[in-house]
């Protein structure tokens, strides 16, 4: 057989990823109901009285941790996986460079978690009556952006916490100091863009770009790093 | 195989200097900090400022040292650099929390409030929680703990002007962004002084703690061989 190009052989390990949650659909239904009970845990906390609505940056900022949270548990799930029946000993043994792994995990990882958020941003517009749909695609590019940015530093985390006991506890305490300035960066552009008395769009396309130099940052180095981090195993 | 045993002499040759130096300076530190003069607005309050902000710049060096020590030990499979990126990471959660002790209790004075979101305070806090967090991956991450610390001290290295940038414009500026730059001639001996005297502190401690780091993992090697030996011989 031919040797495969290396963007071949992560989009097989992504399609892989995507195959079995096809499947059995855990991690969708399971992060989906996480992010939704986020969102609802936050209605409750936040509005008060008769007032209805809450202002953009409190949705802005009520999606992202929505993103964060129920983002860990689609990480630490597709990683999950490889540890039953020693998956990730062969995934590791195939002759692919390991920095394909790394991306095919990553676009598996982002593929799933925006495919929940794309259900969660209406259902924002629908508790809050945010104005999602005036920026829709710039919106859904920030998600995007912000998915990538998030999970790229998540996968090199759980490969690595694969065999730590306290993994489950120790993704979210590792990984949100770290993608502090992607939650700052997304959940700022999304205010800006949700906020229907802005003056311009400015601030909120320089927040875009900053999100996408972050991503570029952030996927570098874990293209870089996974190799000796997951080496041990 | 075994590792090298530290060589007694010269490391005891560098501490008695390190330790004489550093000595010294504690006393002389403070009487220069003592003699110098007083901030006009601020008062006695200020001097604060001789012992925060060279801990703050020694936790900015624990991060990238500690950095610096992961990549040798992920790229190169060192021993030592893993032991300076663990030494450092702690010295930098130390000094680290007393930035985060001393900066409040300037911001009472000064601003009067305890903390505000302001750039180089929420800079600082995030770094001190990255270096908490490498902590929690040595001990708590399992076979792969080291790994994943070392990994996790790339990623914040990488953050630092991340974390700097987004916060300041986040933000907006801080009030007096060229502090050192616009200090009163009779203060910078002190500062810079105070500053010296803290980076030799902590490379003191540094050396001293690698040096229990590294006696701890030869300890262990020790019991080991001696385990095996006694497993031989009936």
């Amino acid at each position: 057989m031919a040797r495969r190009s290396w963007i071949a052989q992560a989009a097989r390990i992504a399609w892989k990823d995507l195959h079995i949650e096809g499947r059995s659909r855990e991690v969708v239904y399971t992060m989906g109901f996480m992010a939704a009970l986020v969102v609802l845990v936050f209605s409750f906390a936040f509005i008060s009285g008769q007032e209805d609505a809450v202002g953009p940056d409190a949705v802005a900022g009520i999606l992202w941790v929505a993103v964060l949270f129920s983002g860990t548990v689609a990480l630490s799930r597709t990683f999950d996986r490889e540890r039953e029946s020693e998956a990730i000993r062969s995934l590791l043994l195939s002759p692919v460079p390991r920095s394909a792994i790394y991306a095919g995990k990553l676009a598996a990882t982002a593929a799933i978690m925006l495919l929940v958020e794309l259900l969660l941003a209406p259902l924002l517009t629908a508790l809050f009556s945010a104005a999602i749909w005036p920026h829709a695609l710039w919106l859904g590019l920030l998600l995007l952006l912000g998915t990538i940015g998030f999970a790229s530093v998540g996968v090199i985390f759980s490969a690595a916490l694969l065999r730590a006991r306290s993994r489950d506890a120790l993704l979210g305490a590792l990984l949100f100091p770290i993608v502090i300035p992607v939650l700052l960066a997304a959940s700022r552009a999304t205010a800006y863009l949700l906020d229907p008395t802005a003056p311009d769009l400015d601030p909120a396309l320089f927040w875009t770009r900053f999100l996408a130099a972050l991503d570029v940052v952030f996927v570098v180095v874990g293209l870089w790093s996974f190799e000796p981090v997951v080496m041990g195993e | 195989m075994l590792s090298r045993m530290p060589s007694a002499r010269g490391s005891r040759v560098r501490f008695l200097v390190g330790l004489l130096l550093t000595m010294h300076g504690f006393f002389v530190a403070p009487w220069l900090v003592a003699n110098a003069p007083l901030e006009k607005t601020m008062g006695i309050v200020q001097k604060i400022f001789y012992f925060h902000v060279p801990c703050a710049w020694l936790l900015m060096l624990s991060t990238f040292v500690c950095a610096g020590g992961s990549l040798a030990y992920l790229f190169a499979g060192s021993e030592r650099g893993d032991r300076l990126a663990l030494c450092s990471a702690e010295l930098g959660v130390l000094f680290g929390l007393c930035v985060m002790v001393t900066g409040p209790l300037w911001a009472r004075a000064a601003w009067g409030v305890f903390w505000t979101w302001d750039v180089r305070l929420t800079s600082s806090l995030l770094l001190w929680l990255m270096l908490i967090a490498y902590g929690l991956a040595r001990r708590y991450g399992g076979a792969g703990g080291r790994r994943l610390a070392a990994a996790m001290a790339l990623f914040a290295a990488a953050d630092v002007p991340l974390v700097y940038i987004s916060v300041n414009l986040w933000r907006g500026l801080h009030p007096n962004t060229r502090t050192v730059s616009s200090l009163a001639p009779g203060m910078r001996l002190p500062f810079f002084f105070s500053l010296a005297i803290f980076s030799a502190l902590w490379g003191v401690l540094l050396a001293l703690r690698m040096r229990a780091e590294h006696s701890q993992t030869r300890l262990v090697e020790l019991a080991i061989v001696i385990e095996d030996a006694e497993g031989k011989s009936p």
